[in-house]
C-alpha cells in the first residue's frame, strides 16, 4: 500500500488559502463592477471576511450582532429594496439556527438572498462538534428554489460568489475556515475556475477505473488519493461536483459509464449531501442495474457529530483523508 | 383626497363582511385576529395613510406594508380587493386549490403582498431590512427613489428624507413572544430606522388563551421604550378617527426626525393598538376559540346580520 505524504510542503511548495478568504474581497470586486451588493453578518464579519466590505463601503455592511434569524430576514428586506444581499456567520448558525427564516422567507418568496456562511464542515477543527456543521448541504438541498454551490478552493470560491451574485434568487455557497490547496488556476481554459457554472461539475483528473466525485476540501483529498492509486496502477477519475444543486448529471454519468465504480467524497454527513445526490441520480437511471459494476461508496461523516482536533487528526478520525479514500477504493 | 371617517368606517364594515364570508366559504381560516385588525387596516389603506397605487405595483416610492401576523391574511385580502389589487369576487377562492389567496400571504402569487409571511416574527425582521434598504437607496440617489436634491436633504445620509418610503408592519401581540421580534427591534433602533412603523394588534388573546396566562409580553410599551423605540398608544383600535390621528402623529414625528437627521437620531416607531379579538361579531368577541375556526353557515348568517348585511 502506498504511503500518503501528509505534508507535501517538504518537497514541494503548495499554495494554500481558505475559501472564506474569497468572501469580502469578491464582494468588493462585485461592488466595483456596479453590482448592488450588501452584506449582512452576525458578529463574525472578521472571520467570514465580510468586514473587508465594511471598510470600503460601511453603508453596505449590516452587522446585526449575534442574531442569525434577524440576519436572514434583514437580508430578505434589503433584497426587496433591490439589493443583492449576502448573509454570513458560521455555517452551523447561518443555516441551522436560521433554517425557518431561509425556508419561509427567502426560499418561499424566492428572494435575491445569498446564504454564504463560512466555517462549514469538520475543517473548522479546534472549535469542536458544536461548530462543525455537517448537515448544511442536506438542509439547503431540500429547499425548493435553493441552489447549492460547494467550492473546493479559493479561486472556485470566488467563482461561486460571483455566480451567486449573478443568479437571481436564493443561492447557498459553502465556505470553510482552513487553508486548503489551490486547485484551479487561470493558466488555461481547462484549469480556470472562472468557467465553473451552476449545474457544472469539472473533471479535474481523468481516469478509467473508478470515479471519485468530491466537493469542497475533499476534492484535494481525492486528488491526493488518485496519486496514491496511480502508484498501484489504479486509474482514478476525479470530479469536482462544485454545483450540488443543480447537479451536473451529464458529467457524472459519462464518467460512471466509463469506470463503472463511484466513490463520493464530502466533508459532510453521508445523509443528504453529495453522496445522497449522486446515489439518487444513479439508481434512477434506466440502466441502473448495470451502471455500477461495484457498489457505490460514500466517504463522509458517518451519522455522528464532530470533535476538536487539528485538520490531519480529524480527517483521519472521520476517514475523510486521502488515505481513507485510497483504502475505500482498494476494498472495492 | 381628505380623510373621511365615515367612508373608512364603511370600508371597514365591508371588509368585516368579506372576512366572515370568505372564511366561511373556505371552511377554515383566522377570523378573530382578522376582525381585530380590520379598523387599523381600513385606516391604513383608505384613510390617506399608506402611499400606494394598485395600478403601479413597481412604483418605487410607494410605502410598503408587511403583514407580519400572516395568519390574518383575510383582513389583508379584504383590504387589497377594495384597494383594487384584484377583483373582490376572487375573495371566495380563499384557501382553495389553485387560488392566489393562499392560507397565508404569498408574494409570488398575489399582487399587493410585498413579502410572503406566515411564520411569526419574520415579517417585522424583513420590514427592518427593507426600511434600511430604502434609506440606503435614497442615500445613494438611486433612480429607484428619484431623490430631488433641492429640498429637505438629510445631512447624515445626503438623502431627501421626505422621499424615503415608509415601511409599516402589523404584528400580533402573541407574536411578540417570538425572539426574532426583539432581534429586529434592537437592530431597527441601532440603525435609526425612522421610516419603520410597527403596528401591534393588541387583542390580548392567542390560540391557547390569554397572553397574560400563556406567556405575558406586557408591558409592550415599556419593552419597546427599553429598546429605544418611539412608542405611541391607540386606546381604541376600533375608532378610525383615533387610529388616523395616531398614524399621522407617528409619520409626522418620524418625518421631522428624518429631516433633521443626526444628532436627533430618528427612532423607529411602534404603535400599540388596543383591540378586541373578533370585533364586530358578538359571539366571536374576546374569545380565543375564534382564533382559527371558520363559522358555520348559520353563524355566518348571524354574523352578517350583525354587520348590517
Amino acid at each position: 500500500m502506498a504511503e500518503l505524504k501528509t505534508d507535501k510542503t517538504a518537497d514541494q511548495k503548495i499554495e494554500k488559502k481558505a475559501t472564506r478568504a474569497a468572501y469580502g474581497e469578491t464582494l468588493i470586486e462585485l461592488l466595483n463592477e456596479g453590482i448592488d451588493v450588501v452584506a449582512v453578518d452576525a458578529d463574525l464579519s472578521g472571520s467570514t471576511t465580510t468586514a473587508k466590505l465594511a471598510k470600503v463601503a460601511p453603508e453596505r455592511h449590516f452587522n446585526v450582532g449575534i442574531a442569525e434569524q434577524n440576519m436572514i430576514c434583514v437580508a430578505a428586506g434589503l433584497s426587496l429594496a433591490g439589493k443583492t444581499a449576502f448573509t454570513g456567520s458560521f455555517a452551523v448558525f447561518g443555516t441551522g439556527r436560521a433554517y425557518d427564516q431561509i425556508r419561509n422567507t427567502v426560499c418561499y418568496a424566492q428572494l435575491n438572498v445569498k446564504i454564504a456562511p463560512t466555517h462549514a464542515g469538520i475543517s473548522v477543527c479546534a472549535d469542536g462538534g458544536s461548530h462543525q456543521m455537517v448537515e448544511d448541504i442536506a438542509l439547503m438541498r431540500a429547499l425548493p428554489n435553493m441552489r447549492v454551490l460547494v467550492p473546493a478552493d479559493y479561486p472556485s470560491a470566488k467563482a461561486a460568489l460571483r455566480l451567486a451574485a449573478q443568479t437571481s434568487g436564493p443561492v447557498y455557497v459553502r465556505m470553510g475556515r482552513s487553508n486548503v490547496p489551490i486547485i484551479y488556476d487561470d493558466s488555461s481554459p481547462v484549469t480556470t475556475a472562472s468557467t465553473l457554472n451552476l449545474g457544472t461539475a469539472r473533471v479535474v483528473r481523468e481516469g478509467s477505473d473508478v470515479t471519485l466525485v468530491a466537493c469542497g476540501v475533499e476534492v484535494d483529498q481525492a486528488l491526493q488519493a488518485a496519486e496514491l492509486l496511480a502508484a498501484d496502477g489504479v486509474s482514478a477519475e476525479v470530479i469536482d461536483a462544485f454545483s450540488i444543486k443543480p447537479l451536473d448529471e451529464k458529467t457524472i454519468l459519462e464518467s460512471v459509464r466509463k469506470t463503472g465504480a463511484v466513490v463520493t467524497c464530502e466533508e459532510h454527513s453521508v445523509i443528504g449531501g453529495l453522496g445522497s445526490a449522486v446515489a439518487e441520480l444513479l439508481v434512477e437511471q434506466p440502466d441502473a442495474s448495470v451502471l455500477l459494476r461495484k457498489p457505490l461508496q460514500r466517504i463522509g461523516v458517518q451519522d455522528r457529530f464532530g470533535t476538536s482536533g487539528d485538520f490531519d487528526e480529524l480527517f483521519a478520525e472521520f476517514a475523510l483523508d486521502a488515505q481513507a479514500i485510497y483504502n475505500r477504493v482498494k476494498q472495492l | 383626497m381628505a380623510f373621511n371617517a365615515e367612508q373608512v368606517r364603511q370600508r371597514a364594515l365591508k371588509m368585516r363582511r368579506d372576512i366572515v364570508d370568505m372564511i366561511t366559504e373556505a371552511g377554515s381560516g383566522h377570523p378573530g385576529g382578522s376582525l381585530s385588525a380590520t379598523d387599523i387596516m381600513a385606516t391604513l389603506y383608505f384613510g390617506e395613510v399608506l402611499n400606494y397605487d394598485a395600478n403601479n405595483l413597481t412604483w418605487q416610492e410607494r410605502d410598503r406594508f408587511i403583514l407580519s401576523k400572516g395568519h390574518a391574511a383575510p383582513v389583508l385580502y379584504a383590504a387589497l380587493a377594495q384597494a383594487g389589487y384584484f377583483d373582490r369576487k376572487e375573495l371566495a377562492t380563499l384557501r382553495k386549490f389553485g387560488s392566489r389567496l393562499q392560507g397565508h400571504p404569498d408574494s409570488r402569487k398575489l399582487p399587493g403582498v410585498e413579502v410572503s409571511t406566515g411564520s411569526l416574527g419574520q415579517g417585522i425582521s424583513v420590514a427592518t431590512g427593507l426600511a434600511a434598504g430604502l434609506k440606503l437607496a435614497a442615500a445613494n440617489g438611486d433612480s429607484a427613489t428619484d431623490v430631488d436634491s433641492s429640498t429637505d436633504t438629510d445631512p447624515s445620509t445626503g438623502a431627501n428624507s421626505s422621499k424615503i418610503p415608509f415601511v409599516y408592519a402589523l404584528l400580533g401581540d402573541g407574536e411578540l413572544q417570538e425572539g426574532q421580534v426583539w432581534e429586529a427591534a434592537m437592530f431597527a433602533a441601532q440603525q435609526k430606522l425612522g421610516n419603520l412603523i410597527a403596528l401591534i394588534d393588541n387583542n390580548n388573546l392567542q390560540i391557547d388563551g390569554e397572553l397574560a396566562e400563556v406567556n405575558s409580553p406586557y408591558s409592550i410599551e415599556e419593552k419597546f421604550k427599553a429598546f429605544n423605540w418611539q412608542v405611541l398608544t391607540c386606546k381604541n383600535g376600533h375608532d378610525v378617527e383615533e387610529i388616523k390621528a395616531v398614524l399621522d402623529e407617528a409619520r409626522e414625528r418620524a418625518l421631522k426626525a428624518l429631516a433633521q437627521g443626526e444628532p436627533s437620531s430618528p427612532a423607529p416607531t411602534v404603535i400599540v393598538f388596543n383591540t378586541v379579538k373578533g370585533k364586530g361579531v358578538s359571539f366571536m368577541e374576546n374569545k380565543a376559540d375564534w382564533h382559527g375556526v371558520a363559522p358555520s353557515k348559520e353563524q355566518k348568517t348571524q354574523a352578517l346580520e350583525e354587520l348590517g348585511a
